[in-house]
Protein backbone atom coordinates (compact mmCIF):
# COMPACT_ATOMS: atom_id res chain seq x y z
CA UNK A 1 0.00 0.00 0.00
CA UNK A 2 2.59 2.38 0.80
CA UNK A 3 4.84 0.95 -1.85
CA UNK A 4 1.83 1.92 -4.81
CA UNK A 5 1.37 5.08 -2.55
CA UNK A 6 4.89 6.35 -3.35
CA UNK A 7 4.59 5.28 -6.67
CA UNK A 8 1.63 7.29 -7.68
CA UNK A 9 3.03 10.00 -6.17
CA UNK A 10 6.56 9.92 -8.22
CA UNK A 11 3.96 9.79 -11.41
CA UNK A 12 2.31 12.73 -10.74
CA UNK A 13 5.59 14.92 -10.16
CA UNK A 14 6.52 13.60 -13.54
CA UNK A 15 3.30 14.33 -15.03
CA UNK A 16 2.43 18.19 -12.98
CA UNK A 17 6.55 18.90 -14.49
CA UNK A 18 5.15 17.65 -18.00
CA UNK A 19 2.05 19.52 -18.04
CA UNK A 20 3.35 23.02 -16.26
CA UNK A 21 6.24 23.42 -18.56
CA UNK A 22 3.87 22.99 -21.85
CA UNK A 23 1.74 25.48 -20.36
CA UNK A 24 4.30 27.86 -20.08
CA UNK A 25 5.90 27.07 -23.30
CA UNK A 26 2.62 27.61 -25.27
CA UNK A 27 2.85 30.87 -23.62
CA UNK A 28 5.27 31.84 -26.52
CA UNK A 29 2.66 30.93 -29.41
CA UNK A 30 2.36 34.17 -31.26
CA UNK A 31 5.04 35.64 -29.36
CA UNK A 32 8.18 34.14 -30.41
CA UNK A 33 11.29 36.11 -31.86
CA UNK A 34 10.88 34.12 -35.30
CA UNK A 35 7.75 32.22 -36.84
CA UNK A 36 9.84 28.71 -36.84
CA UNK A 37 10.19 28.96 -32.94
CA UNK A 38 6.81 29.77 -32.83
CA UNK A 39 5.89 26.34 -34.56
CA UNK A 40 9.19 24.81 -32.65
CA UNK A 41 7.56 25.98 -29.19
CA UNK A 42 4.22 24.90 -29.58
CA UNK A 43 5.41 21.45 -31.09
CA UNK A 44 7.40 21.00 -27.77
CA UNK A 45 4.17 21.90 -25.54
CA UNK A 46 2.24 20.00 -27.20
CA UNK A 47 4.88 16.84 -26.85
CA UNK A 48 5.23 17.64 -23.21
CA UNK A 49 1.08 17.66 -22.85
CA UNK A 50 1.35 14.22 -24.85
CA UNK A 51 4.07 13.01 -22.24
CA UNK A 52 1.62 14.36 -19.23
CA UNK A 53 -1.11 12.22 -20.01
CA UNK A 54 0.82 9.14 -20.43
CA UNK A 55 2.17 9.76 -16.41
CA UNK A 56 -1.25 10.83 -15.36
CA UNK A 57 -2.64 7.89 -17.24
CA UNK A 58 -0.49 6.00 -14.76
CA UNK A 59 -0.83 7.28 -11.80
CA UNK A 60 -4.62 6.94 -12.53
CA UNK A 61 -4.50 3.60 -13.01
CA UNK A 62 -2.85 3.42 -8.69
CA UNK A 63 -5.04 5.65 -7.13
CA UNK A 64 -8.00 6.64 -9.24
CA UNK A 65 -9.21 9.81 -10.77
CA UNK A 66 -8.88 11.48 -14.59
CA UNK A 67 -6.03 13.37 -15.99
CA UNK A 68 -8.95 15.99 -16.48
CA UNK A 69 -9.22 16.83 -12.51
CA UNK A 70 -5.88 16.24 -11.65
CA UNK A 71 -4.83 18.90 -14.41
CA UNK A 72 -8.38 21.34 -13.58
CA UNK A 73 -9.01 21.10 -9.98
CA UNK A 74 -6.42 20.92 -8.16
CA UNK A 75 -4.88 23.98 -6.16
CA UNK A 76 -1.32 24.75 -6.13
CA UNK A 77 -0.40 23.31 -3.09
CA UNK A 78 -1.43 19.75 -4.21
CA UNK A 79 0.98 19.56 -7.58
CA UNK A 80 4.04 18.57 -7.63
CA UNK A 81 5.95 19.66 -9.98
CA UNK A 82 9.74 21.78 -9.36
CA UNK A 83 9.58 25.26 -8.87
CA UNK A 84 12.23 25.49 -11.98
CA UNK A 85 8.93 24.72 -14.88
CA UNK A 86 6.83 27.44 -13.28
CA UNK A 87 8.55 30.15 -13.47
CA UNK A 88 7.40 32.74 -15.80
CA UNK A 89 8.54 32.56 -19.56
CA UNK A 90 11.21 34.98 -18.94
CA UNK A 91 13.24 36.15 -21.86
CA UNK A 92 14.25 33.46 -25.12
CA UNK A 93 17.24 32.95 -23.04
CA UNK A 94 15.66 31.95 -20.10
CA UNK A 95 12.82 29.88 -21.60
CA UNK A 96 15.64 27.75 -24.07
CA UNK A 97 17.87 27.38 -20.97
CA UNK A 98 15.31 25.95 -18.87
CA UNK A 99 14.18 23.72 -21.71
CA UNK A 100 18.12 22.66 -21.90
CA UNK A 101 18.02 21.63 -18.20
CA UNK A 102 14.79 20.18 -18.50
CA UNK A 103 15.35 17.94 -21.58
CA UNK A 104 18.80 16.78 -20.30
CA UNK A 105 17.12 15.89 -16.65
CA UNK A 106 14.48 13.76 -18.45
CA UNK A 107 16.83 12.10 -21.27
CA UNK A 108 18.60 11.00 -17.85
CA UNK A 109 15.92 10.17 -16.44
CA UNK A 110 14.51 8.34 -18.72
CA UNK A 111 17.66 5.71 -19.75
CA UNK A 112 17.07 4.79 -16.09
CA UNK A 113 13.11 4.41 -16.15
CA UNK A 114 13.37 2.19 -19.70
CA UNK A 115 14.31 -0.78 -17.48
CA UNK A 116 12.14 -0.08 -14.26
CA UNK A 117 10.73 -2.60 -12.80
CA UNK A 118 7.59 -1.32 -12.87
CA UNK A 119 6.45 -2.44 -17.03
CA UNK A 120 3.97 0.11 -17.23
CA UNK A 121 6.68 2.49 -16.77
CA UNK A 122 9.05 1.12 -18.52
CA UNK A 123 6.84 1.38 -21.65
CA UNK A 124 6.04 4.99 -21.12
CA UNK A 125 9.55 6.32 -20.57
CA UNK A 126 10.78 4.01 -24.10
CA UNK A 127 7.68 6.00 -25.77
CA UNK A 128 8.83 9.19 -25.11
CA UNK A 129 12.40 8.96 -25.07
CA UNK A 130 12.73 9.16 -28.66
CA UNK A 131 10.86 12.48 -28.88
CA UNK A 132 12.92 13.65 -26.13
CA UNK A 133 15.93 13.04 -28.19
CA UNK A 134 14.35 15.76 -30.53
CA UNK A 135 14.05 18.21 -28.12
CA UNK A 136 17.12 18.01 -26.61
CA UNK A 137 18.73 18.78 -29.91
CA UNK A 138 17.19 21.52 -30.37
CA UNK A 139 17.39 23.07 -26.94
CA UNK A 140 20.96 22.31 -26.71
CA UNK A 141 21.48 24.20 -30.14
CA UNK A 142 20.06 27.65 -28.92
CA UNK A 143 22.37 27.29 -25.96
CA UNK A 144 25.40 27.24 -27.83
CA UNK A 145 23.60 30.00 -29.98
CA UNK A 146 22.60 31.98 -27.70
CA UNK A 147 26.04 31.49 -25.54
CA UNK A 148 28.57 32.20 -28.62
CA UNK A 149 26.29 34.54 -30.14
CA UNK A 150 26.76 38.37 -29.29
CA UNK A 151 27.91 39.88 -25.70
CA UNK A 152 24.05 40.93 -24.90
CA UNK A 153 22.72 37.00 -25.75
CA UNK A 154 25.81 35.97 -23.54
CA UNK A 155 24.99 37.96 -20.75
CA UNK A 156 21.32 36.97 -21.04
CA UNK A 157 21.90 33.66 -21.00
CA UNK A 158 24.71 33.56 -17.85
CA UNK A 159 21.85 35.39 -16.05
CA UNK A 160 18.82 32.71 -16.63
CA UNK A 161 22.07 30.12 -15.42
CA UNK A 162 22.44 32.00 -12.41
CA UNK A 163 19.03 31.69 -11.56
CA UNK A 164 17.99 27.82 -12.63
CA UNK A 165 21.37 26.45 -11.75
CA UNK A 166 20.12 25.99 -7.58
CA UNK A 167 16.53 25.65 -8.92
CA UNK A 168 17.34 23.24 -11.23
CA UNK A 169 18.66 20.69 -8.33
CA UNK A 170 14.82 20.11 -6.97
CA UNK A 171 14.22 17.76 -10.03
CA UNK A 172 16.25 15.47 -7.87
CA UNK A 173 14.26 15.49 -5.17
CA UNK A 174 13.83 12.14 -3.95
CA UNK A 175 11.73 11.67 -0.29
CA UNK A 176 12.51 9.06 1.69
CA UNK A 177 9.17 7.02 0.65
CA UNK A 178 10.79 6.21 -2.28
CA UNK A 179 13.16 4.45 -0.54
CA UNK A 180 11.51 0.95 -1.24
CA UNK A 181 10.95 2.44 -5.28
CA UNK A 182 14.67 2.63 -5.96
CA UNK A 183 15.40 -0.96 -4.05
CA UNK A 184 12.92 -2.64 -6.26
CA UNK A 185 14.51 -1.14 -9.24
CA UNK A 186 10.95 0.50 -10.07
CA UNK A 187 12.62 4.57 -10.30
CA UNK A 188 16.44 4.44 -9.92
CA UNK A 189 18.46 6.46 -7.20
CA UNK A 190 18.57 10.33 -7.69
CA UNK A 191 22.15 10.49 -7.35
CA UNK A 192 22.75 8.39 -10.47
CA UNK A 193 20.06 10.76 -12.39
CA UNK A 194 22.02 13.41 -11.26
CA UNK A 195 25.63 12.61 -11.98
CA UNK A 196 24.45 11.80 -15.79
CA UNK A 197 22.79 14.77 -15.76
CA UNK A 198 25.98 16.59 -14.82
CA UNK A 199 28.03 15.03 -17.23
CA UNK A 200 25.84 16.11 -20.06
CA UNK A 201 24.96 19.68 -19.21
CA UNK A 202 28.36 21.09 -17.52
CA UNK A 203 30.60 20.31 -20.65
CA UNK A 204 27.82 21.70 -23.01
CA UNK A 205 27.58 24.51 -20.83
CA UNK A 206 31.21 25.66 -20.60
CA UNK A 207 31.65 25.12 -24.36
CA UNK A 208 29.27 27.64 -24.92
CA UNK A 209 30.76 30.28 -23.23
CA UNK A 210 29.27 30.01 -19.55
CA UNK A 211 30.28 30.03 -15.86
CA UNK A 212 28.55 27.26 -14.04
CA UNK A 213 27.74 28.53 -10.79
CA UNK A 214 28.86 26.82 -7.74
CA UNK A 215 26.02 24.24 -6.72
CA UNK A 216 23.62 24.70 -3.66
CA UNK A 217 22.13 21.54 -2.93
CA UNK A 218 18.74 22.38 -2.93
CA UNK A 219 16.49 22.04 0.22
CA UNK A 220 13.76 22.06 -1.59
CA UNK A 221 10.62 19.58 -1.79
CA UNK A 222 8.20 19.09 -4.52
CA UNK A 223 5.40 20.36 -2.11
CA UNK A 224 6.73 23.81 -2.33
CA UNK A 225 5.76 26.41 -4.90
CA UNK A 226 6.61 29.81 -5.74
CA UNK A 227 3.50 32.23 -5.96
CA UNK A 228 3.89 31.96 -9.58
CA UNK A 229 2.07 28.29 -9.98
CA UNK A 230 -1.01 29.52 -8.35
CA UNK A 231 -1.05 32.49 -10.82
CA UNK A 232 -0.35 30.00 -13.90
CA UNK A 233 -3.25 27.43 -12.65
CA UNK A 234 -5.84 30.98 -12.06
CA UNK A 235 -4.87 31.05 -15.91
CA UNK A 236 -5.20 27.62 -17.33
CA UNK A 237 -8.12 26.57 -15.24
CA UNK A 238 -10.29 29.38 -15.29
CA UNK A 239 -12.60 28.02 -18.12
CA UNK A 240 -12.64 24.14 -16.74
CA UNK A 241 -13.85 25.63 -13.16
CA UNK A 242 -16.30 28.02 -14.57
CA UNK A 243 -18.50 25.21 -15.93
CA UNK A 244 -17.29 22.04 -14.21
CA UNK A 245 -19.78 19.68 -15.68
CA UNK A 246 -19.45 21.01 -19.01
CA UNK A 247 -17.85 17.98 -22.28
CA UNK A 248 -15.27 18.53 -23.70
CA UNK B 1 -24.88 -13.37 -41.08
CA UNK B 2 -21.53 -15.39 -40.80
CA UNK B 3 -18.95 -14.41 -38.08
CA UNK B 4 -16.25 -11.87 -39.09
CA UNK B 5 -13.01 -12.84 -40.09
CA UNK B 6 -9.59 -11.02 -39.37
CA UNK B 7 -7.94 -10.55 -42.70
CA UNK B 8 -11.98 -9.13 -43.58
CA UNK B 9 -11.22 -6.45 -40.56
CA UNK B 10 -7.18 -5.48 -41.83
CA UNK B 11 -8.98 -5.30 -44.96
CA UNK B 12 -11.70 -2.61 -43.90
CA UNK B 13 -9.02 -0.70 -41.75
CA UNK B 14 -7.23 0.28 -45.23
CA UNK B 15 -10.43 2.56 -45.49
CA UNK B 16 -9.26 4.18 -42.39
CA UNK B 17 -6.55 7.13 -43.25
CA UNK B 18 -4.68 9.31 -40.74
CA UNK B 19 -6.58 12.61 -40.62
CA UNK B 20 -3.20 14.41 -41.01
CA UNK B 21 -2.06 12.83 -44.32
CA UNK B 22 -5.22 11.37 -45.79
CA UNK B 23 -3.53 9.86 -48.45
CA UNK B 24 -2.05 6.19 -46.31
CA UNK B 25 -4.24 3.99 -44.00
CA UNK B 26 -3.82 3.49 -40.57
CA UNK B 27 -2.76 -0.31 -41.28
CA UNK B 28 0.24 1.15 -43.86
CA UNK B 29 1.48 3.55 -41.39
CA UNK B 30 1.65 0.70 -38.73
CA UNK B 31 -0.37 2.28 -36.53
CA UNK B 32 -2.94 -0.94 -36.12
CA UNK B 33 -1.03 -3.64 -34.11
CA UNK B 34 -3.32 -6.59 -34.17
CA UNK B 35 -6.76 -7.27 -34.63
CA UNK B 36 -8.91 -10.25 -33.21
CA UNK B 37 -12.60 -11.46 -33.53
CA UNK B 38 -14.31 -13.61 -30.78
CA UNK B 39 -18.12 -14.32 -32.21
CA UNK B 40 -19.87 -10.76 -32.64
CA UNK B 41 -16.73 -8.78 -30.73
CA UNK B 42 -13.33 -7.25 -32.24
CA UNK B 43 -10.95 -6.23 -30.69
CA UNK B 44 -8.51 -3.82 -32.24
CA UNK B 45 -4.85 -2.93 -30.57
CA UNK B 46 -3.31 0.32 -32.04
CA UNK B 47 -0.64 2.62 -31.13
CA UNK B 48 0.00 6.26 -31.28
CA UNK B 49 3.03 7.62 -33.62
CA UNK B 50 3.49 10.94 -31.51
CA UNK B 51 2.48 10.54 -27.70
CA UNK B 52 0.69 13.97 -28.01
CA UNK B 53 -0.69 13.72 -31.63
CA UNK B 54 -4.01 15.42 -31.30
CA UNK B 55 -5.46 12.87 -33.98
CA UNK B 56 -5.41 9.35 -31.79
CA UNK B 57 -9.10 10.33 -30.70
CA UNK B 58 -10.05 10.80 -34.04
CA UNK B 59 -8.33 7.53 -35.89
CA UNK B 60 -9.81 5.46 -32.28
CA UNK B 61 -13.66 6.69 -33.57
CA UNK B 62 -12.99 6.03 -37.08
CA UNK B 63 -11.36 2.42 -36.38
CA UNK B 64 -14.33 1.56 -34.52
CA UNK B 65 -17.11 3.22 -36.60
CA UNK B 66 -15.12 1.13 -40.13
CA UNK B 67 -15.11 -2.06 -37.99
CA UNK B 68 -18.97 -1.98 -36.61
CA UNK B 69 -20.31 -0.95 -40.06
CA UNK B 70 -18.94 -4.46 -40.55
CA UNK B 71 -21.49 -5.95 -38.68
CA UNK B 72 -19.17 -6.64 -35.34
CA UNK B 73 -21.54 -6.25 -32.42
CA UNK B 74 -18.95 -4.90 -30.25
CA UNK B 75 -15.78 -2.95 -30.85
CA UNK B 76 -13.00 -2.14 -28.40
CA UNK B 77 -10.21 -0.16 -29.91
CA UNK B 78 -7.47 -0.26 -27.34
CA UNK B 79 -4.01 1.21 -27.04
CA UNK B 80 -0.42 -0.31 -26.41
CA UNK B 81 2.61 1.70 -26.07
CA UNK B 82 5.17 -0.99 -26.57
CA UNK B 83 7.21 -1.83 -28.77
CA UNK B 84 7.00 2.00 -29.28
CA UNK B 85 5.74 2.72 -32.94
CA UNK B 86 8.66 4.10 -35.46
CA UNK B 87 8.43 5.55 -38.60
CA UNK B 88 10.29 2.45 -40.06
CA UNK B 89 6.83 0.87 -39.83
CA UNK B 90 5.72 3.09 -42.48
CA UNK B 91 4.96 0.48 -45.63
CA UNK B 92 6.83 0.60 -48.69
CA UNK B 93 3.89 1.55 -50.60
CA UNK B 94 2.92 4.53 -47.98
CA UNK B 95 6.19 5.80 -48.44
CA UNK B 96 5.48 6.46 -52.11
CA UNK B 97 2.05 7.80 -51.53
CA UNK B 98 3.65 10.14 -49.46
CA UNK B 99 6.04 11.27 -51.44
CA UNK B 100 3.40 12.10 -54.63
CA UNK B 101 1.65 13.79 -51.62
CA UNK B 102 4.24 16.44 -50.95
CA UNK B 103 5.50 14.86 -47.99
CA UNK B 104 9.33 13.38 -48.16
CA UNK B 105 9.26 10.03 -46.04
CA UNK B 106 11.73 9.23 -43.26
CA UNK B 107 14.49 7.33 -44.37
CA UNK B 108 14.58 3.86 -42.36
CA UNK B 109 17.10 3.53 -39.83
CA UNK B 110 16.65 0.71 -37.17
CA UNK B 111 16.69 2.63 -34.15
CA UNK B 112 20.41 4.85 -34.98
CA UNK B 113 20.02 7.87 -33.35
CA UNK B 114 22.23 9.33 -35.66
CA UNK B 115 20.31 8.36 -38.52
CA UNK B 116 17.03 9.42 -36.60
CA UNK B 117 18.21 12.90 -35.61
CA UNK B 118 20.14 13.72 -38.62
CA UNK B 119 17.93 12.50 -40.96
CA UNK B 120 18.56 13.35 -44.63
CA UNK B 121 15.26 14.32 -47.16
CA UNK B 122 15.19 14.50 -50.34
CA UNK B 123 13.02 17.09 -52.55
CA UNK B 124 9.46 15.26 -53.13
CA UNK B 125 9.03 17.44 -55.73
CA UNK B 126 11.82 17.55 -58.23
CA UNK B 127 13.71 14.54 -56.41
CA UNK B 128 17.02 16.46 -55.41
CA UNK B 129 19.35 15.44 -53.13
CA UNK B 130 20.12 18.99 -51.90
CA UNK B 131 17.73 20.20 -49.49
CA UNK B 132 18.64 21.66 -46.31
CA UNK B 133 16.87 21.37 -42.73
CA UNK B 134 15.02 24.96 -42.51
CA UNK B 135 13.30 23.71 -38.84
CA UNK B 136 12.83 20.22 -36.83
CA UNK B 137 9.74 21.55 -35.81
CA UNK B 138 6.54 22.00 -38.58
CA UNK B 139 2.91 21.92 -38.58
CA UNK B 140 1.92 19.18 -36.83
CA UNK B 141 4.37 16.83 -34.21
CA UNK B 142 5.52 14.51 -37.26
CA UNK B 143 6.86 16.94 -39.48
CA UNK B 144 9.62 18.86 -40.48
CA UNK B 145 10.58 21.77 -42.92
CA UNK B 146 12.90 21.44 -45.67
CA UNK B 147 13.97 23.95 -48.51
CA UNK B 148 15.08 22.45 -52.23
CA UNK B 149 18.01 23.86 -52.89
CA UNK B 150 17.49 23.13 -56.42
CA UNK B 151 13.59 23.95 -57.41
CA UNK B 152 13.84 26.20 -54.26
CA UNK B 153 10.62 24.81 -53.35
CA UNK B 154 10.04 24.46 -49.44
CA UNK B 155 8.47 20.98 -48.35
CA UNK B 156 7.64 18.77 -45.01
CA UNK B 157 9.25 15.53 -44.11
CA UNK B 158 7.32 13.01 -41.92
CA UNK B 159 9.72 13.22 -39.09
CA UNK B 160 11.78 9.72 -38.17
CA UNK B 161 10.85 8.30 -35.00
Amino acid sequence: MMYERALSQKLLALADDELILAHRNAEWTGHAPILEEDIGLANLAQDELGHAMLYYDLHCALAGGTPDHLAYFRDAADFRNAQLVELPKGDWAFTMLRQFLFDAYELALLTHLIPSAHKPLAEVAAKIRTEELYHYQHSSAWVRRLGLGTEESGRRLQAALDEQWPLARQLFWQPESETALVAGGVVPPAAVVLAAWHARVVPWLAESGLRVPEAAPSALSREQHTPHLAALLADFQQVARRDPEAEW
Amino acid sequence: MPELTEPQIWHALEDVKDPEIPVVSVVEMGIVRAVSVAGGRVTVAMTPTFAGCPALHVIRQAIAHRVRALGATEVEVQTVLYPPWTSDWISDAARAKLRAFGLAPPAKHGGDVNLILYDHAPCPRCGSDDTSLRNSFGSTLCRTIYTCNTCRETFEQFKAL
